[in-house]
């Protein structure tokens, strides 16, 4: 049994995986970590690109494997490589197809909950306004987001291509990003009371919220399975939730008990007297009674 | 009046409308500009109502004004409902602040009639033509157009948005004549044909793909269908749904059903929403779109209502025995599509997985199939479902559901505050 430790990040796998699989190390063989979990046993010495020849593997893995790589999950490491060396050493090309497979369901599953949690904070991040930059006159915005995986760099080029013409600053307790308008960089995480705790805006937002809720159609769970509890702390809307569901049933009944309004006579209005004749066409002459 | 009353007034006229997509839209983005906004993506829900509908675009009317008496409509000029209008500048205002703060994904404009048609969407294009050409905004917009407006103005509306609809409202004349006597069926099908034959035009034009920049016109459009406020059984709904996608190629038809609304109009008693019907017409529209289903085979003469009790792909099935079991391993892509339990996606795994391997149940299981509802209706390498006897008239019996559906009936007691948590046992 040999333990592998590598740097938690795609690229470190590969260049580890490559290696491995090279020597035809077995999955069975080897216990993967890194150094997330093994702080200080992580040696980059072992960080060497092995000259022996690369096996090809398809494209669809590749993108699979980065996306699995920022999964919290430990067992991360050790099932891309039994994949791998199925793909590649099993004699099973075709593996990724049988969607069915324990293994690659299990890979599926974690990519699909890396996506959900890339959108989701496309979806629930919340800027705020600092400033605008005196110099170039840009307005600058804060975010604070607390992703479950480590997906701030999967997850940045959507803002960069939403907000182009904003400063922003997105916060996260893993790693934080920053745009000026001509490139994205990171710094290291940072804790939730560096960010601004609201906006001048937060008030009319929940106005619109509370204003577009429909008390005559309550469906709490349909609500929660896409916006779960965890995500309310930082919504500025979310507040408002028990409130309105509690008056909802008392707004219904006024609406059934509400007297019915009788039609009021059209006004006078050349347009509305036009529409009276396209949808009633006068008589033809020598049609009269 | 003050903005907040304004939005206060002119969202909670707008929620009737229940489109609220974001998707399909022409890929464009605000790289290079000094603007912000995107579209091409996925549509992304920035928040839920707790009547659990999506929160994409900031929906709201330019004025709840209107000449136009609909019975069903909250904002008909016989209701006692508080007006109010926004000037284009603070549609436009409200847009940006909102969008930069990542609350919305665009704008939703609709409008009570003013004046008249012409007049009215001459102020409804001018918000989008100032956020697309003072602002450079390219994100998401949906303008609600009227069908009697001339066609020149419709086809600028088009030009500066992702997406145009008009709202066909109820599926027969008879029943605009009834309700809504200013709207007309043929009009409005032919204000939609319009906009088709632009909207070829635009994807026949070959451009340049890789650029960010907005398309000459919107990529779709959709409509709304409401339910419950007349008498139109859901053949009739069906038939007009599939009419709109075929003729009009229309993205979507949104069904509402129709709700209380304060106000209510002494030709149209408010009573409770059927909300089980709207979701199973959903359903079948489903089935008309992505499953091969034909109207005729969903509804018929002698049953022109959906199940309300069974799903309708389920109804379906069970009408329909003969077809079954169906082999998970050898039938085609539309029998498996006919399957209960079987969704698109995972007959495409299916179908992929099986080139390479025999399909068991545990593979099934795997992909989160209904075990309970696929089992009746297949084969597979280690299952037949001759026990479980498809023909048995007890078949039926074993899909309905629990008696009580909590939250389909709004006549109950919402939960106290504080207690929201335990309507959701299970998911905490």
């Amino acid at each position: 049994m040999r333990t592998v430790i590598i740097q938690p990040g795609f690229d470190s796998w590969r260049t580890r995986a490559r290696e491995l699989l090279g020597q035809r190390m077995h999955p069975d063989e080897l216990l993967w970590s890194d150094a997330a979990q093994e702080p200080g046993l992580f040696d980059p010495a072992n960080e060497t690109v092995s000259a022996g020849p690369v096996p090809t593997v398809p494209a669809a893995f590749l993108d699979l494997a980065r996306r699995v790589a920022v999964h919290r999950d430990a067992r991360r490491w050790d099932l891309l490589y039994r994949v791998l060396w199925r793909l590649t050493h099993g004699g099973q090309p075709n593996l990724l197809a049988i969607a069915s497979d324990r293994e690659v369901r299990q890979l599926h599953q974690w990519e699909r909950a890396v996506g959900r949690d890339i959108h989701k904070m496309h979806a629930f991040l919340r800027f705020r306004q600092v400033g605008h930059d005196a110099s170039t006159g840009r307005e600058q915005f804060v975010a604070w987001f607390e992703p479950e995986h480590q997906i701030v760099r999967l997850a940045a080029g959507f803002f960069v291509r939403r907000f182009a013409g904003l400063d922003w600053s997105i916060l996260t307790p893993q790693e934080c990003a920053h745009w000026d308008g001509v490139a994205l960089h990171y710094t290291p995480g940072v804790s939730r009371s560096v960010a601004p705790e609201g906006d001048a805006l937060d008030d009319l937002w929940r106005t619109y919220y509370r204003s577009i809720f429909n008390p005559a159609r309550l469906k709490v769970r349909a609500m929660q399975a896409e916006m779960p509890r965890k995500y309310w702390k930082n919504l500025p809307e979310a507040r408002l939730i028990a409130g309105l569901v509690a008056e909802s049933g008392d707004r219904v009944e006024r609406m059934l008990q509400a007297p019915a309004r009788p039609a009021r006579p059209a006004p006078k209005n050349s347009y509305l007297r036009s529409l009276r004749e396209l949808n009633e066409p006068p008589p033809a002459a020598g049609d009269a009674p | 009046m003050e903005l907040r009353q304004k939005l206060e007034i002119l969202a909670d006229a707008a929620k009737y409308d229940a489109s609220c997509a974001s998707s399909g839209a022409g890929r464009k983005d605000s790289r290079g500009s000094a603007g912000v906004g995107s579209t091409g993506g996925a549509g992304i829900c920035h928040s839920y109502a707790p009547d659990g509908r999506c929160i994409s675009l900031l929906k709201v009317l330019l004025t709840n004004a209107c000449l136009y008496d609909c019975h069903y409509c909250i904002n008909r000029r016989s209701s006692n409902v508080r007006r109010a209008q926004f000037t284009p500048a603070e549609v436009v205002q409200l847009t940006l602040d909102f969008y930069k703060r990542n609350y919305i994904e665009g704008l939703f404009l609709s409008s009570g009639i003013i004046r008249s048609a012409d007049y009215t969407m001459e102020l409804v294009i001018e918000v989008a033509r100032q956020l697309r050409e003072d602002h450079q905004f390219r994100g998401y917009i949906h303008l609600k157009t009227i069908p009697e407006a001339s066609p020149a103005l419709i086809e600028r509306a088009g030009h500066y948005a992702d997406r145009i609809s008009i709202n066909i409202e109820l599926p027969t004349q008879a029943g605009l004549a009834k309700l809504a006597p200013e709207k007309n069926l043929a009009r409005t099908q032919a204000a939609m044909g319009h906009i088709r034959s632009k909207i070829d035009e635009r994807r026949a034009e070959a451009r340049p793909s890789a650029e960010p920049q907005p398309p000459p016109f919107a990529t779709g459009q959709s409509t709304q269908m409401l339910v419950g406020a007349d008498d139109s059984n859901d053949a009739v709904i069906l038939r007009r749904a599939d009419t709109l996608y075929g003729n009009y190629r229309l993205r979507r038809v949104y069904y509402s059903g129709f709700s209380p609304i304060p106000e209510p109009s002494a030709l149209l008693p408010v009573k409770p929403p059927p909300l089980v019907r709207e979701h199973r017409l959903y359903q079948a529209d489903w089935l008309l779109r992505f499953y091969g289903f034909k109207v005729d085979e969903i509804v018929s003469e002698a049953v022109p209502d959906l199940d309300l009790q069974l799903d309708p792909k389920l109804a379906w099935a069970l009408r329909n025995r003969a077809t079954f079991p169906v082999d998970i391993n050898r039938g085609p892509r539309e029998l498996l599509l006919r399957v209960p339990g079987l969704g698109v996606r995972n007959v495409e795994r299916i179908l992929t997985a099986r080139r390479h391997t025999r399909l068991r149940l545990a593979d099934l299981i795997r992909l989160r199939v209904p075990m309970k509802k696929v089992l009746p209706f297949i084969l597979a390498a280690d299952h037949s479902p001759v026990r479980l006897g498809l023909d048995a008239d007890s078949l039926r019996a074993r899909f309905l559901p629990p008696p009580q559906q909590v939250e389909l009936d709004f006549s109950a007691p919402p939960p106290p505050v504080g207690d929201i948590t335990s309507v959701h046992t299970g998911e905490l």
